[in-house]
Order: C-alpha cells, then structure tokens, then sequence
C-alpha cells in the first residue's frame, strides 16, 4: 500500500464498499470506547487519514503484549488497521533480522523524522547497558535515539509503562519505565499485563483518527479505557454492597458468585476496562471466571502486598490509614490499600539497587 | 491438596441477584422509542461498554425477540441485523472473517443506516452496469 494513499482510498482499491467501511468504523468507535454517535465523524476522519510510519521497540519484555495483540479477537479490524499503518520495526512481526533489520529502522526513522510513532514494550535496564541489548546498542541508548525524532511514544504494557515485572523487588537489573527516561514527548501509557488488545489498537485508530494522543489520567494512562475502576463496573460490586463476599475459592460463596473482596481482589485500586470490555471476544475477565482481579494495570502490583490478601489487610500503620481515610473521604479498605502504597514507594526510595556482583556473592 | 476433578460434586451457577441492568436498559430503549416518535431522532447502545453479569445480554436479547426482520449481511465478515418483536428496535451484530463479534449494537431507528445503499456504491454500481451494457 502506497504511503501517498488515504485510508478511505486504500480501502476502495482492496474493493470494501462504503458499507463495508462504515462497518470498520462502527466497530472501530466501539473499539475506541466512543459513543456510536461519533461514527459519522470517526467516517470523516479515517477517510482522509494518511499512513503513519510505526517503529515497535521491545526491550526487557516476554512478548505477551504482542501475543494478546497478534491473538486478539477481531483481527479485521485490527489487520486493516495493521495494514493502514506502516509497522516498520518489530521484532517479532518483521521479515528481516539483523542488519536487514536495523536499516529498516533507520530508514524509516530517516524517512518519517518528527513524524512516526514510537510503540514500546517491555523496561529499560539501567543497572547495567549489557543487561539487555539489540544489535549490541543498549535499550538505553536505543530508546533515546529513537524517541528524538517521535511524534508520539505509546508504552504498551505495565512493562514499559510501569517497569512491571523486572522492576519488581529487588529490581537486579534496576528496570525503568519509558516515562522515567523520556522527559520531552507525549507518552501514553497503555499498562496491563498484557494489556487487553482492543486498548492497544484504541489508541492507534485514536491517533489515525483525530491525530492526537486521547485524553489521559494522572498515569498517562487513556481516560476511555483507564478512567473507572474495576470495582466500580464490576458486576460483583451488588455483592460487596450487601456484605456477601466469598471466604475461600470453593466455598457456597464462590459457588453463588459472590464478590471476591476478602479473597485478594485488587478491583477497588485497579483502574482498566476488563469488566466491560473483557477478554478472549467479550467471553469473560479474571473476576467473572472466579479469581480475584492481580491488579496488573497499576505501578508496582507485584509488590502491593500479596495476591491473595484483601486490600483491607493493615500492612501499614493504622492510624496512618484513618488519616487517609478522613483526608480522601476513602472507604476504610480503599485507604488502607493507598496507605500501603504510600509505605512501599518509600522503601523503594530507600532501597539499594543489587547488582550482578552482589548477585554472584550471593547476596 | 487434591485436586477436585469430578464437577458433579462442585455445581457451580451464576447468582440470580446481578446487576439488575436489563430493566434500566429497557426503560431507555422506551425512551428512546418515544423520542424515535416524537422527532424522528435515533439512538444506538453499545452494548460492549455496558457491564453485564453473565447470561445478562442474552436475557436483555431474549426479551427483545424477533420480529419481522432478519438480514444478514457480508461485508468484512458477516453483520445480522434483527428488527425485534418492538418495530423500531433493532439489534445489531457485527463479525469478523472468523465469526467472532466485534460489535454489538441496538438501533432504534426507523432503519438502521447500514441498510441502506451507500451513494459511493451506488455510483460504482452505476459505473458498472453502463461498463456491462456498453
């Protein structure tokens, strides 16, 4: 597909009528997150919108952000819209490998300057630049490069959102976030571990519609996906409202479906769209399948205390908590949960970083 | 720990009391019919952004029924369209090339516009039968 072309051209010449576009559209707006009044103007937009060059970075990650990606369940949609944009780099994706690869890099970056968009997944090791490398550059030096001439950087994953998993306790490797490292670029966080496809391409399609980067919360995270907790849209929640709560995973509570609070369910502090948006086709999410929700679009949720302890669980002191409580109006639970944060971001500061000698002494 | 393998012994059913959604949803779609009256304004719902307790959507959809009705459509995959048993309100499934849904809508509209032939084709089919006939 010529780089010349619009959206609406590129699509008439691979023979998809107008009604077969308004469908993409539809299914894009509802994708997005829009109200389907903004079909109309979703039909407009994407009609004239040019083809943007992509480059995809992955660092420190396991790939599940481009697996949840690759698998997702409406690969129409997301394969035209692959196909609109012009995905110059990914590792796992592209054809070319080695050299081959990284002049299709720098081509691309060359051709598209202050134009293309930057995706990355997975953290940046700074402990040490031969923790991870492509090509023999670091994913220090890699990111920085590549990030100058972005217009946009979009971190996929509460990997590169985040740190995420190699960030967690002791953090060897001493990961950092995208955000940590790049100061002078709008930075769209989409965390999850993985994050749930359709927020992935949301935001692309965002992008190719109205050229900008959607609104954003306090985490750089997009307000349509990100804006409401788990909690609040859960279908559980007139359980919890009622004091009807599971007390183990088989018993007559768990059987009835009853709100899985006391069982570790993070649902309260964890702000994404899987209780309405849902996973594998809108088939189910982790609490409608009987597991409590791990938190995993927060910073740090490997750290916050334990998978399976209640967010009530004092790890924190409580008075400390009441303070919380009485200062943001929290339910007592929620505030222990902030409180318990607040303790671990300041253990974090205090914490000596290991590194691979300390690893090697066995310390 | 043993594992529990025999699930006869772990029946396992969704609680009746749920999110109660299914008659604030059909309250707004009579609302939404009265307005289709009075000015001749549409309304669609996503109902992909709504949070629904399991075998919710299929109540909501169960209660809406069939009407007079059915089209199925092929374009980027396979789109039904049902009028429900309630003229004016029209369910609308999307799919992708594999059968999964990537869109669930009701209309309530006189038609939905997807029904209707899009000026672009009908000038390309204009263009077409004139190429054939010439």
């Amino acid at each position: 597909m010529s780089k010349d072309e619009t959206l609406g051209e590129a699509l008439r010449r691979q023979g998809i009528s107008r009604r077969g576009f308004l469908k993409f559209c539809a299914a894009t707006a509802s994708m997005m997150a829009l109200p389907p009044g903004m079909v109309p103007v979703i039909a407009a937009a994407l009609e004239k919108a040019m083809r943007p060059s992509v480059i995809w970075l992955s660092f420190q990650e396991c790939t599940g952000c481009t697996e949840s990606l690759t698998r997702s369940h409406s690969p129409t949609v997301e394969g035209l819209i692959f196909d609109v944009i012009s995905l110059d780099y990914h590792h796992t994706l592209q054809a070319a490998s080695g050299s081959a690869a990284e002049a299709a890099r720098e081509t691309a970056m060359k051709e598209n300057y202050g134009k293309y968009i930057l995706i990355v997944d997975g953290s940046i090791p700074t402990a040490n630049p031969g923790y991870s490398t492509i090509a023999g550059i670091s994913n220090v030096d890699m990111l920085m490069e590549v990030a100058k001439g972005a217009a946009a950087v979009v971190s996929v994953g509460s990997c590169a959102a985040f740190g995420g998993i190699p960030h967690a306790s002791p953090n060897p490797t001493g990961a950092v976030s995208v955000s940590d490292l790049v100061k002078d670029k709008p930075i769209v966080n989409v965390p999850g571990c993985p994050p749930i496809p359709v927020v992935i391409t949301g935001v692309l399609a965002h992008f190719l519609t109205f050229g900008t980067i959607p609104e954003l919360d306090a985490l750089g995270r997009p307000m349509a996906y990100y804006g409401q907790s788990i909690h609040d849209r859960c279908y559980r929640r007139p359980f919890y409202d009622k004091g009807l709560f599971a007390n183990t995973f088989d018993d007559e509570g768990a059987k009835k479906g009853w709100c899985l609070y006391k069982l570790g369910c993070k649902g309260p502090t964890t702000y994404n769209a899987c209780a309405t948006t849902k996973w594998n086709d809108g088939t189910s999410f982790p609490i409608e399948a009987g597991h409590p929700c791990l938190g995993c679009s927060e910073p740090d949720f490997w750290d916050g205390g334990g998978f399976y302890k209640a967010i009530s669980t004092p790890t924190a002191d409580i008075m400390q908590a009441a303070t919380y409580a009485i200062g943001a109006g929290a339910v007592a639970g929620v505030a222990l949960g902030v409180a318990n944060r607040v303790k671990h971001k300041k253990a974090v500061g205090e914490h000596v970083k290991t590194t691979i000698d300390d690893l090697e002494k066995g310390n | 720990m043993s594992c529990v393998t025999n699930t006869e012994t772990l029946p396992v059913g969704a609680a009746e009391a749920l999110t109660h959604n299914v008659q604030p949803l059909l309250h707004e779609i009579r609302h939404a019919l009265a307005k289709l009256l009075d000015d001749g304004g549409s309304t669609v719902i996503d109902l992909r952004s709504l949070p629904l307790a399991p075998g919710e959507e299929q109540r909501l959809l169960d209660e809406l029924g069939h009407g007079e009705v059915y089209a199925r459509m092929h374009l980027l995959g396979p789109t039904e369209i049902v009028e429900t048993r309630y003229p004016g309100v029209w369910v609308v499934v999307h799919f992708n090339n594999d059968n999964e849904v990537i869109g669930k809508f009701i209309e309530v509209c006189s038609i939905p516009d997807l029904l209707c032939s899009q000026q672009e084709d009908i000038r390309q089919g204009l263009e077409q039968l004139q190429s054939h006939l010439a």
